[in-house]
């Protein structure tokens, strides 16, 4: 498989209009990624199937990632002039992120046997507009998957055939992989609590907090 | 009837076999406990370990698993009983005929195991349904299946048709089907079937506050 800055170069002679953005992984895996926007998603994703020299025909892996809105304090280096002589000085700049859903999918080719091309969706927020495009119609393996983003972090997916709930039952509310998610206060005592569940064990045992 | 060992024990001795009914019906269904054919994560996995070559089941009259309520005596709750699932569940069980006897088999059957505090799964199936054996373990051992088994049938060969210490299904003030739960937005609805399920204080009690 050729770099990402190549399938992103061809992608988008084939795609004429996608937006297409490589996504570095700082970590140690260095698995770096492709985003491409919902409104091209299908098309990008029939030429990495089709194209003789991909042939990405096998969807391994649909999951979710959440993004809360947040504030970033990133170090800036900066020239400035400090009792008339110039240095370098870091400063602080907070950023404000925007809150979105992204929805990633492991891309493997059985015929050429390369792989992993990790493929990036987002929606634009978390509340309203929370639409990607569905991948169903490429890789039918996605179908289940892409139920399941829907269901625990309210993806919506246009264009799948049959989007329902997985995990859960119809009727539940919210969307329980989500960051922001509250859990129904339905604790009951155990012997043991600890971490997170020895705060509810506080909260519902006033008296010797439940250690 | 009252029951004279003695008696019972001399007649032994000069070649004449005594029982009763009551022994007799028992020994019979104890021996021949049909259990349903379901399993619901890990723990069945160590049930139908318990069913095959290894550890027998069937020396115990146990190895029919029915695929069909109808015809079932037993059902072992085998694994994390999720709300989602817990409706069928009951169901299942209310479609069975009397006699029958519920086995929670594992952590997560008992109580939720690890999982007792997420926000879907019950707790307990004890909250639904009727109880009759214990078995702790996460999975447990299909030795410890078959020693649950032998305590249940224990308990079927002590049952009495009539008086004070009469069976379950003997007794017309207990059901013999449970409602069945809904899903509702967040939890089931109800949460809990209040008749069968003692839950424990909501604070504790003075000698376990520290």
């Amino acid at each position: 498989m050729e770099p990402l800055d190549l399938i992103r170069e061809r992608l988008g002679a084939a795609v004429p209009g996608a937006a297409i953005e490589v996504v570095p992984n700082p970590a140690v895996a260095e698995q770096s990624s492709l985003r491409v926007d919902p409104g091209h998603a299908v098309a990008v994703a029939r030429v990495l199937r089709d194209e003789a020299f991909w042939q990405f025909d096998y969807c391994s892996n649909v999951t979710g990632v959440d993004w809360p809105e947040a504030i970033l304090r990133e170090p800036v280096r900066l020239r400035r002039l400090i009792n008339g002589v110039e240095r370098e000085v870091v400063s602080i700049v907070e950023r404000r992120r925007p809150g979105c859903l992204e929805v990633v999918y492991h891309l493997y080719s059985m015929r050429l046997g390369h792989g992993p091309l990790i493929l990036r969706q987002r929606t634009d927020n978390r509340v309203d507009q929370v639409r990607v495009a569905s991948l169903t119609p490429v890789w039918r393996s996605a179908e289940f998957q892409e139920r399941e983003v829907y269901d625990l972090f309210g993806v919506v997916f246009e264009g799948h055939p049959d989007l329902r709930r997985i995990l859960m039952w119809e009727g539940f509310q919210d969307h329980p992989m989500r960051k922001d998610y509250v859990e129904p206060d339905d604790y009951e005592y155990e012997p043991t609590p600890h971490d997170d569940v020895l705060v509810k064990a506080r909260r519902h045992y006033p008296v010797g907090g439940g250690g | 009837m009252q029951w004279d060992e003695g008696l019972r024990s001399e007649l032994a001795r000069q070649g004449v076999f005594t029982t009763t009914w009551s022994a007799l019906y028992n020994w019979g269904r104890s021996n021949s406990v049909w259990p349903l054919n379901f399993g619901l994560a890990c723990c069945a996995i160590e049930m139908i370990a318990a069913s095959m070559a290894r550890f027998d089941i069937s020396r115990f009259g146990s190895e029919v698993f029915r695929p069909s309520p109808r015809q079932a005596d037993l059902m072992i709750v085998a694994g994390t009983v999720t709300k989602k699932m817990a409706p069928q569940v009951v169901r299942l069980y209310n479609q069975m005929p009397e006699p029958k006897y519920v086995i929670a088999m594992g952590a997560c059957a008992i109580s939720g195991g690890p999982f007792r505090q997420g926000y879907n799964v019950l707790k307990g199936i004890d909250r639904f349904l009727p109880v009759d054996v214990h078995i702790p373990g996460c999975p447990p051992r299909p030795e410890a299946l078959l020693h649950g088994l032998m305590a249940l049938q224990r308990q079927i060969a002590g049952e009495r048709p009539r008086g004070p210490r009469r069976a379950r299904h003997c007794d017309a003030g207990v059901p013999g089907e449970y409602p069945v739960p809904e899903h509702g937005a967040y939890d089931l609805v109800p949460s809990k079937n209040r008749l069968i399920w003692r839950p424990r204080p909501e604070v504790r009690p003075e000698s376990e506050q520290r």
